[in-house]
């Protein structure tokens, strides 16, 4: 396989699907590598029936033991025996046939119970990240890839789905495990020792084989990951690919990543099946020593033949366990690795959670107040510095500035979707961190710059949380945004299904309807982020008049580049570089010619009216 | 697809066949060994020496045979085992590849319609199942196949009635199997339908986590996915009721048989028809049996998720692109950017849910020209630019480049020659340099430094701490969105296209950085094919012709100027945007039709 390169075999700059470091740096720390403690923890809730599933491993495991004994008995009792009995023979089968019932009823009692306790554990776990995911602070998820995230969600769980699976078979393994040696010594012990002689061996060849194995099958698993997030990727992106011509290079690269992926779980295998080979010779050492001495035994006349022919039996279903945990071992490394990656998840910090006793924001009044914040998302690159201002209940405020100079930043503080470095945001008079986040989602309702649709009716994404809100709330609520119309050119009208990402709709339709969502929340605060951008000034005017109703009384925060759109404003805050530069209304701020007066100058300047100036300045 | 694994079959099988006959003979040595015993004890005095040393020669003899077909057997188990992997991974590897192929062929219809989980399930989950059915499903059915072909020749000519009751389980397990096989299968059908869904709930939930948290949604989005979840649940429960109900059916099958064997056997070693020794090799062979007859249960299974795995998977794998290249088609060299609509019209959809988006559109636009569209949300601006490198076809007129139909050229030299940037960003996880480099990743640091300067990047790129270095997220949240369209300008414009179209690509970008971009951009475009959308009237008023569309419909169309001099919606839209703050325009009826 070779890796991709040009005629001069230069390699490209691209690759598919994010590096494994990536991930360690966003995860890796927080971790305390016990997977098997943590783990109890889920299983715990299913102690009850578990206990019940241990009753019925146990019977099962007992009647697994009786029935070499019950051949033994018939063989040296009833066949062998110096007077063979028929009768005898009869009762034996007879009882044969009783444990073998009893056997049926345990068995499958222990199989269903423990198959779906372990199926509610991977759906507890699911569950658990997913709610967990819920909650971390938007800093962690602005890192990681949705695709990864999956990776974790679906394939990693599945993995320990195949672990649970077979686990249900092992825990009865484990237990046989003990039993039959217990039997072997009873029966016997000195040729039980001698037969149990040969397992020491086994844990040597485990001990070399472990470290290096453990590696492999990890490496195996990271791979895995690695081609799932490639390919959600290339999914996900699917759109550029094409439009980029890029599925070429995309598909050699994917290659790699799956060539390796391939040749790594066959190391894994050969790991795996290397313990094949040594566990059957070890059975067979150990059957040749009952041969053997059990033979000799016999010939002494210091044991039963029938016991060594129990012997036999249970040498058989002794190693039977051994030899199908060793083939499960790949599976349970597997389930290991899956694990961790399902803990790391749940072991990311929540960094931004209600105080204790945290106050509800039900009564206070719409306004906002920035004193002296500062905020960044990386440490030491400050992307807001020492912002103050008021708004005052009732307020329309537009935020303007060039791009990258922290308008949704300070949109996204109001609601407290980050924690500020220094300074305070209130709104209603309260500090954020003191007031419940789910009042303030209620008192804050935002119309995000990517009006991001979930795949559904046009009716539940738009009244999407509220979801008792009626139909005409919502066709109100559409009306006014100037969606009405189009929603019901639609061939279902309020309930057409909108594909993923609403991708059957334009992307002004998404902001229109993005836009009436945010008016069904029906909040005090009203936040508009670029709410607009890609509507026509006509339509938006449109917008605006119907607007004017429906904001008496309450607070609008409004950014927009295009500057017609905020003419109305009562005030104007202009940002640069993190920093306030001018406030005023539209009138004031064009009368200090300012950073204002020139973005206004700009915005109907056509392009061979541009000055030096202007060909310098923002980020 | 198995038949490119000959070699690997051919190593398989074979291997398979002798660990199933040694296997086989383990029973036959334990039984031996018994009768030795036996027959000493029942022969001789135990003080007679010689046939004492005669039996224990015979025992030891016995005992390294036992140790010599037992490892033998392990090491043909090895290579099966091994083997038999190899080829589910191989095939495995194959599919993915495929997949990946084809749904990276597969045109935006198709990927308008089909969920991203849903596809990353069937990538991730089915594939899964398909490779551990031949893992787990096919060689072990040929064991068991083997093992009870060989053993049931050996018991059935030591003692043929016997025999028969040993191996009367089977036609139940076969029956329980066949059965059991139907209805998982048909849990598995749902189950992977419902594994699909939640993946999808899970999968939004991530991808517009700013939304949930906007209004604190959190409650209702698990409730959603509790729904999902529960559904999948239930049936993950059903599925196991199924699987172990029958495999403990089939224990117990099993087992009775066993006791059949060992009452009529019994017998028969009462009545002198057959040693001890036989009968302990019948329930020996059985006792070798109980594992496989185990694993049926898993097999079904196996069988169950991997046929209807591989039916989603071969579901998309069989689609053709609807968008398909003419065999022997030219590519597009050299191309002077000559575009021409010709009388195009254009729905989404197919069939009857069709709906006609564009209707009887043409213009021309040539090399050092650009064209620029304005119209009201969802009047199908974009669509018309999607149509360009064609990402869907026309449904009536044509759409041509120098004159040449656009179907008639392969599909690559096409969307060489003609790129759109796109109106909603998409970035790859990946450090900003490939972003920007993406469509060319053999481009040189100068060239990139070059796209990004144009469009009004390189310095802020370049204070970044770790520079072009940087990682930026998938949708591009660690920037603005002012840079983030940028970035997408950038990552276009590095590939100097004949035509380039703008898809309202300066939106969330303030005036005096998209002044500075067109100045950039200026220099360039005296060499491409221009199409501008925007709705900032700025960005296109320099355009050699603009066209105002509604519903699909070209209205207007004209230069500035003379769009200024019809009075119509242009001037309107021109008004309300540039003249005075007051200035109260009244909507011609076509909007207070819409709006109100
Ligand atoms: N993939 C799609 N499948 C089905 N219908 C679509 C698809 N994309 C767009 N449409 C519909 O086609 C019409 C035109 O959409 P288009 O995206 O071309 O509008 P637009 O003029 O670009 O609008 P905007 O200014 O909002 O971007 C709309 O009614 C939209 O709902
Ligand atoms: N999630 C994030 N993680 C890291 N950096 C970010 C993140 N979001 C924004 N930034 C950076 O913070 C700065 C301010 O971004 P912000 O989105 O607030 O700008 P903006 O004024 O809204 O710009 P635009 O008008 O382009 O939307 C930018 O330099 C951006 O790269
Ligand atoms: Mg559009």
């Amino acid at each position: 396989m070779t890796a991709v390169q040009d005629a001069v075999g230069r390699p490209p700059r691209a690759v598919v699907g994010s590096e494994i470091d990536v991930d360690e740096r966003i995860f890796g720390a927080a971790f305390d590598g016990q997977v098997v403690r943590r783990f109890a923890a889920f299983v715990r809730p299913y102690a009850k029936r578990l206990t019940l599933a241990m009753a019925a491993v146990l019977v099962f495991t007992l009647t697994q033991l009786a029935i070499p004994l019950i051949i033994r008995e018939a063989i040296d009792g009833a066949l062998l025996a110096d007077a063979p009995s028929r009768s005898l023979l009869a009762v034996l089968t007879l009882g044969f046939v009783a444990v073998v019932a009893v056997n049926f009823a345990a068995n499958y009692l222990q199989l269903t119970i423990v198959g779906r306790a372990a199926e509610h554990v991977l759906f507890d776990m699911r569950r658990a990240m997913y709610a967990h995911l819920q909650r971390v602070s938007l800093s962690f998820m602005d890192k990681t890839q949705v695709g990864r995230l999956m990776s974790r969600l679906q394939g990693d769980v599945n993995a320990l789905q195949e672990f649970l699976e077979t686990s249900v078979f092992a825990i009865g393994d484990l237990v046989l495990l003990v039993g039959i040696v217990t039997v072997l010594l009873v029966l016997d012990w000195k040729l039980g020792l001698l037969t149990l002689s040969v397992v020491p061996a086994l844990f040597a060849v485990r001990i070399v084989w472990l470290p290096r194995a453990r590696k492999a099958f990890l490496r195996a698993r990271e791979t895995s990951s690695l081609v799932n997030g490639a390919l959600a990727e290339s999914i996900n992106g699917v759109r550029t690919v094409q439009g980029m011509s890029r599925e070429g290079v995309n598909f050699q690269l994917f290659n790699d990543r799956a060539f390796e992926n391939l040749q790594s779980h066959l190391r894994a295998s050969r790991f795996a099946q290397i313990m094949v080979p040594t566990v059957d010779t070890l059975t067979g050492a150990a059957m040749g020593i009952v041969v053997i001495v059990g033979g000799n035994l016999v010939l002494n006349g210091s044991l039963d033949l029938g016991v060594m022919v129990a012997f036999m039996f249970y040498i058989q279903r002794f190693f039977d366990p051994i030899r199908s945990l060793t083939m499960q071992y790949s599976v349970m490394q597997r389930a290991m690795a899956s694990g961790q990656r399902v803990f790391e998840v749940l072991d990311v910090p929540v960094d931004i959670r209600d105080k204790p006793g945290a106050r509800a924001l039900t009564d206070a009044d719409g306004s906002v107040e920035f004193r002296d914040v500062t905020f960044g998302y990386a440490a030491g690159q400050p992307v807001l510095k020492n912002v103050s201002f008021r708004v005052e209940s009732g307020e329309t405020v537009a935020l303007v500035g060039p791009t990258g100079s922290g308008k949704t930043s300070t949109m996204s503080l109001v609601h407290r979707f980050y924690d500020v470095w220094s300074g305070s945001v209130r709104v209603g008079g309260e500090d954020v961190r003191d007031v419940s986040q789910d009042s303030l989602g209620r008192t804050v309702s935002m119309v995000l710059q990517e009006p991001f649709l979930f795949s559904g009716t046009v009716l539940e994404n738009i009244r999407y949380r509220e979801t008792d809100a009626s139909r005409e709330t919502v066709e109100q609520a559409a009306r006014t945004v100037g969606a009405h119309g189009f929603i019901m050119r639609l061939p279902k009208g309020y309930d057409a299904i909108l594909e993923q990402r609403a991708s059957n709709l334009s992307l002004g339709q998404r902001q229109l309807l993005s836009f009436a969502r945010a008016i069904v929340a029906d909040a005090k605060i009203l936040v508009l982020d670029e709410a607009t951008a890609s509507i026509d000034s006509y339509t938006e005017r449109q917008i605006q008049r119907a607007l004017k109703h429906l904001l008496k009384g309450r607070t609008a925060l409004v950014i927009a580049h295009r500057l017609a759109t905020i003419r109305g404003a009562d005030r104007i805050i202009v940002l640069r570089d993190g920093e306030v530069a001018e406030t005023g209304n539209h009138k004031s701020l064009l009368a200090e010619n300012g950073l204002y007066a020139r973005l206004y100058a700009m915005n109907y300047a056509s392009f061979d009216d541009m000055t030096k100036d202007d060909l310098n300045g923002s980020r | 697809m198995a038949l490119r694994y000959r070699w690997r079959l051919a190593i398989a099988v074979p291997a398979t066949v002798v660990a199933a006959s040694l296997q086989v003979l383990i029973p036959r040595f334990l039984g031996k060994s018994v009768d030795e015993a036996q027959g000493f004890l029942a022969g001789g005095s135990p003080a007679s020496a010689a046939s004492a040393a005669e039996t224990q020669a015979v025992l030891l003899t016995t005992a390294l045979l036992l140790v010599v077909v037992a490892t033998c057997r392990g090491l043909f188990t090895l290579l099966h085992n091994y083997q038999g992997e190899a080829i589910g991974q191989s095939i495995a590897y194959e599919l993915r590849l495929a997949y990946y192929d084809k749904l990276q062929r597969l045109g935006f219809g198709f990927h308008d319609q089909v969920h991203s989980g849903d596809l990353i399930a069937r990538g991730m989950l089915d594939i899964e199942g398909v490779r551990s059915f031949i893992d787990q499903g096919v060689l072990r059915v040929i064991v068991l196949v083997l093992l009870l072909a060989i053993g049931s020749s050996r018991l059935l000519s030591m003692d043929f009635t016997l025999g028969l009751l040993a191996l009367s389980f089977v036609p139940f397990v076969g029956w329980r199997a066949t059965v059991a096989r139907l209805l998982l299968r048909r849990t598995w059908l749902k189950l992977q339908k419902r594994m699909s869904l939640l993946t999808r709930v899970m999968e939004e939930n991530l991808g517009g986590i700013r939304v949930v948290r906007a209004f604190m949604a959190q409650d209702h989005e698990m409730k959603k996915f509790d729904t999902a979840s529960d559904a999948a649940r239930k049936l993950a429960d059903r599925r196991i009721g199924i699987r172990f109900r029958n495999t403990s059916m089939m224990t117990l099958a099993y087992f009775l048989a066993m006791a059949l064997v060992l009452w009529v056997g019994g017998l028969k070693v009462l009545g002198g028809v057959i040693s001890v020794g036989q009968l302990t090799e019948f329930l020996a062979f059985m006792a070798i049996l109980q594992a496989p007859v185990r694993q049926v249960g898993m097999i079904v299974n196996a069988i169950a998720r991997a046929s209807t795995s591989g039916g989603r998977l071969f579901e998309i794998l069989d689609l053709e692109p609807t968008i398909q290249e003419k065999p022997g088609a030219p590519s597009l060299e050299n191309t002077a950017g000559m575009l021409t609509f010709e009388h195009v019209d254009f729905g989404y959809g197919e069939g009857a849910q069709a709906r006609q988006v564009l209707f009887d559109i043409s213009f021309t636009v040539g090399r050092g020209q650009t064209l620029g569209i304005v119209g009201p949300p969802g009047s199908g601006k974009s669509t018309i630019l999607q149509l360009i490198p064609r990402y869907y076809d026309v449904t009536g007129g044509r759409i041509t480049i120098d004159g040449r139909d656009i179907r008639e050229v392969t599909l690559e030299s096409l969307r060489r020659a003609a790129v759109v940037v796109q109106q909603d960003p998409f970035l790859f996880t990946a450090a900003i340099e490939n972003n920007v480099a993406y469509g060319d990743p053999w481009a040189d640091r100068y060239r990139i430094a070059g796209a990004t300067e144009a469009a009004q990047l390189h310095r802020y790129i370049e204070q970044m701490p770790m520079g072009y270095q940087s990682l930026v997220g998938e949708r591009g949240v660690s920037l603005s969105g002012g840079q983030r369209q940028r970035l997408t300008i950038a990552r276009s414009v590095l590939l100097s296209p004949a035509i380039i179209a703008f898809d309202d690509s300066t939106a969330s970008v303030d005036a005096a950085t998209e002044q500075r971009i067109r100045a950039a951009m200026g220099e360039r475009s005296q060499a491409q094919t221009t199409v501008i959308v925007a709705h900032r009237l700025s960005s296109l008023m320099h355009a050699n012709e603009i066209l105002f569309l509604d519903e699909g419909k070209i209205i207007e169309r004209g230069d500035h100027a003379s769009l200024l001099a019809q009075r119509g919606r242009y001037y309107d839209l021109y008004r309300l945007q540039m003249s005075g703050a007051e200035v109260a325009v009244d909507p011609p009826a076509a909007y207070g039709a819409k709006v109100s």
